[in-house]
């Protein structure tokens, strides 16, 4: 086995789950549980907190005593992994975006941004798609079903 | 209302002009996303759901409802002509189905698919009519201990079957339900996980949760998982479409078998479409005379999968509209759905809104022979869908799951919680949580608290008032021992080892 067992995927998601369940049932426990009329809004919040936190300490658990016996090591698709963080900053960033160049110019970029660097495509292609998609979007939502999207500096 | 007279009902509901039209443009986008991989009915329905806030919660059902059984029609196409499931439900249709697209017959795969589809379908809806007023007369003397009971059941059975690890399905019910409790207690006021954001204050909506881990998450993994792909060609004209005398002699059994399992298999919550599937095709292959051939382009291997995921569909929507307990993701946005529009799922619906219940129920029977119509000389212009390059496709999935989240309430804010549930939907595929669980503990938590809340307010305080009536206490019996049934192999190795 290469890999730390602290690194496994299980473990650390174990790990962060476990947490998650510290912070409800400490944050529920404040609020209250019940009260002389019945349960309180602590009560429900405090049983799934509880409850998180044994079935993430399962979770790590079990991965420790299985790797004892399987020792394997996936190899971790790294470059698919940078493909998807690429496109979710690029997203992320767009929707970011979107208070000052409005929704179309910063959809149209997002399009021509993932053509060019998550595809791999030449720039007159993802130009065309951004463009073109922009403009498809503008046709359909705004011109046909008047939906209100948000507006940038420019006003649409 | 009887059936025959509430059926009479739906169909006047079903047959108005603007309705039959929404059942077309449900089901010609439901198989163009069955077709489509890496898009499916439950992303596509949270996405197109803020555009039917217009509708009638008629119309808007029976076009949602569309997308869900229309997908399992298109899915096939893929599955055949790609070796690739347009819809996870149509895995299995791969082994037989690509087989036989490689020995000249993909038409016969595709029009075996197509005719199983419509067979196992129309079973599926004509149970449905029939069972779902028993169903619902029964569950009407059903109180807040009852209901809490049976969402617990609900949900016992969906993190059982949804997943690998019973684990993971159970720490993604649970984050679910932490997701629905963010935001201003309804009996208190008390505001609950905040942050200290106003925005938080009304909750989290539905609709941000499930585009983002449904739409976002499977454009992020189809970006990761990038994979050349090569379509087979379909043979032009009806009549290469159409499975020869043979072809058709030897799915007579399939047809049943998928049509009789598929619609158990889908009242099951958490079961779903692809167990369906896969236990058709692994008992038309343990009862066939040469189970050796399966795998080698058998039609019986097309016909037996595809029969049972279109036969899910009927038996999926008794639990959600008798009882108002979806059974998976795309089941749950229906409900969610139905919710927005004021309708209330559930054993009092089909008196309540009879134009829904009913209509709905009518529009599977023409939705059924109009995906017959378009599937079969409709194939080959639909298989043209899979040459659209991904990166227009992507881009347009996340610009329609922008505007989706945006519709919700006009905020920019909404669409970065869309990202943010997308980075985590991808993480939890990634590291193989199973997404359903989650997405049902958010529908069913609110629900679920709200019933737990008031059962122990008539009981003030006494927990025993979930055990001491009949019905409650023995779906929490069932609950139980459905999550303790995996560990049963385990306690047994222990015995013997001890032994």
């Amino acid at each position: 086995m290469t890999k730390s067992i602290f690194r496994d995927g299980d473990v650390i998601a174990g790990a962060l789950t476990a947490a998650l369940g510290t912070y409800i049932t400490v944050t529920a426990a404040r609020w209250d549980v019940m009260g002389p009329e019945g349960p309180g809004p602590g009560f429900f919040p405090v049983g799934y907190g509880i409850a998180l936190i044994i079935l993430s300490l399962i979770l790590i658990f079990q991965r420790f005593t299985a790797a004892r016996h399987t020792e394997e090591d996936r190899p971790f698709d790294w470059a698919g992994f940078r493909r998807a963080a690429i496109t979710w900053v690029a997203f992320t960033a767009s929707t970011g975006l979107m208070p000052t160049i409005g929704f179309y110019i910063s959809f149209g970029l997002l399009t021509l941004f993932l053509g060019l660097f998550v595809f791999e495509k030449p720039l007159k292609k993802a130009l065309a798609a951004g463009v073109l998609s922009a403009v498809g979007f503008y046709l359909v939502f705004d011109m046909a079903l008047d939906v209100a999207l948000p507006a940038g500096l420019l006003g649409f | 209302m009887d059936i025959f007279a509430g059926l009479a009902h739906g169909f006047s509901v079903a047959l108005m002009p603007s309705n039959l039209l929404w059942c077309l443009v449900g089901c010609f986008l439901g198989t163009i996303v069955g077709i489509l991989p890496g898009l499916g009915p439950a992303a596509t329905i949270a996405m197109l759901l803020p555009m039917t806030y217009s509708m009638s919660p008629a119309s808007g059902i029976i076009m949602l409802t569309g997308i869900y059984y229309g997908a399992k029609y298109g899915g096939s196409t893929t599955s055949i002509l790609l070796n690739m499931p347009g819809e996870s439900s149509s895995v299995v249709t791969c082994i037989d189905g690509y087989q036989m697209a490689r020995k000249g017959r993909a038409g016969a795969a595709l029009g075996i698919a197509a005719i199983a589809s419509f067979i196992a379908g129309s079973f599926g809806i004509i149970a449905l009519s029939l069972m779902a007023p028993p169903i619902a007369a029964f569950a009407l003397s059903f109180s807040s201990p009852e209901y809490f009971a049976l969402m617990a059941l609900g949900l016992a059975l969906v993190v059982l079957l949804a997943g690998d690890s019973l684990v993971k399905g159970l720490i993604a019910l649970l984050v679910g339900l932490w997701l629905t409790s963010i935001g201003t207690d309804l009996f208190t006021s008390q505001s609950r996980f905040t942050f200290g954001q106003t925005s938080l204050l009304s909750g989290l909506d539905f609709m941000v949760v499930a585009i983002g881990v449904f739409a976002i998450t499977e454009v992020l993994s189809s970006i990761s998982d990038q994979e050349e792909t090569q379509v087979l060609p379909v043979p032009k004209g009806l009549r290469n479409l159409l499975p020869n005398w043979e072809e058709l002699k030897a799915c007579r059994f399939a047809f049943a078998n998928g049509s009789i399992v598929g619609f158990i298999i889908g009242v099951l919550p958490g079961a779903g479409a692809s167990i369906a599937s896969f236990i058709s095709y692994g008992i038309e292959r343990a009862f066939s005379r040469h189970p050796e051939k399966f795998g080698t382009g058998l039609p019986e291997g097309v016909a037996a999968p595809e029969g049972a995921n279109n036969a899910d569909t009927g038996g999926a929507l008794i639990p959600l509209l008798t009882l108002g307990i979806p059974g998976g993701g795309t089941t749950a946005i229906l409900l969610s759905a139905l919710v927005l529009w004021g309708v209330k799922p559930g054993p009092l619906m089909m008196t309540e809104s009879p134009d829904v219940f009913w209509g709905l129920v009518a529009s599977l029977y023409i939705g059924n022979v109009m995906l017959l119509i378009l599937n079969l000389p409709m194939v080959p212009l639909f298989a043209q869908i899979l040459r659209i390059p991904v990166y227009i496709l992507h881009p347009i999935i996340f610009g329609v799951s922008v505007i989706g989240a945006y519709s919700v309430a006009g905020r920019v804010f909404d669409v970065l919680m869309l990202a943010g549930f997308g980075a985590l939907g991808f993480a939890m595929a990634r590291l193989k949580f199973p997404v359903a669980p989650l997405v049902l503990g958010f529908v069913l938590g609110d629900a679920m608290e709200r019933a737990l809340r008031q059962s122990l307010m008539m009981s003030q305080g006494d927990l025993s008032i979930l055990i001491s009536r009949p019905i409650s206490a023995g779906m929490l019996i069932f609950a139980v021992g459905v999550l303790f049934l995996p560990l049963l192999p385990r306690f047994r190795r222990l015995k013997e080892a001890a032994g």
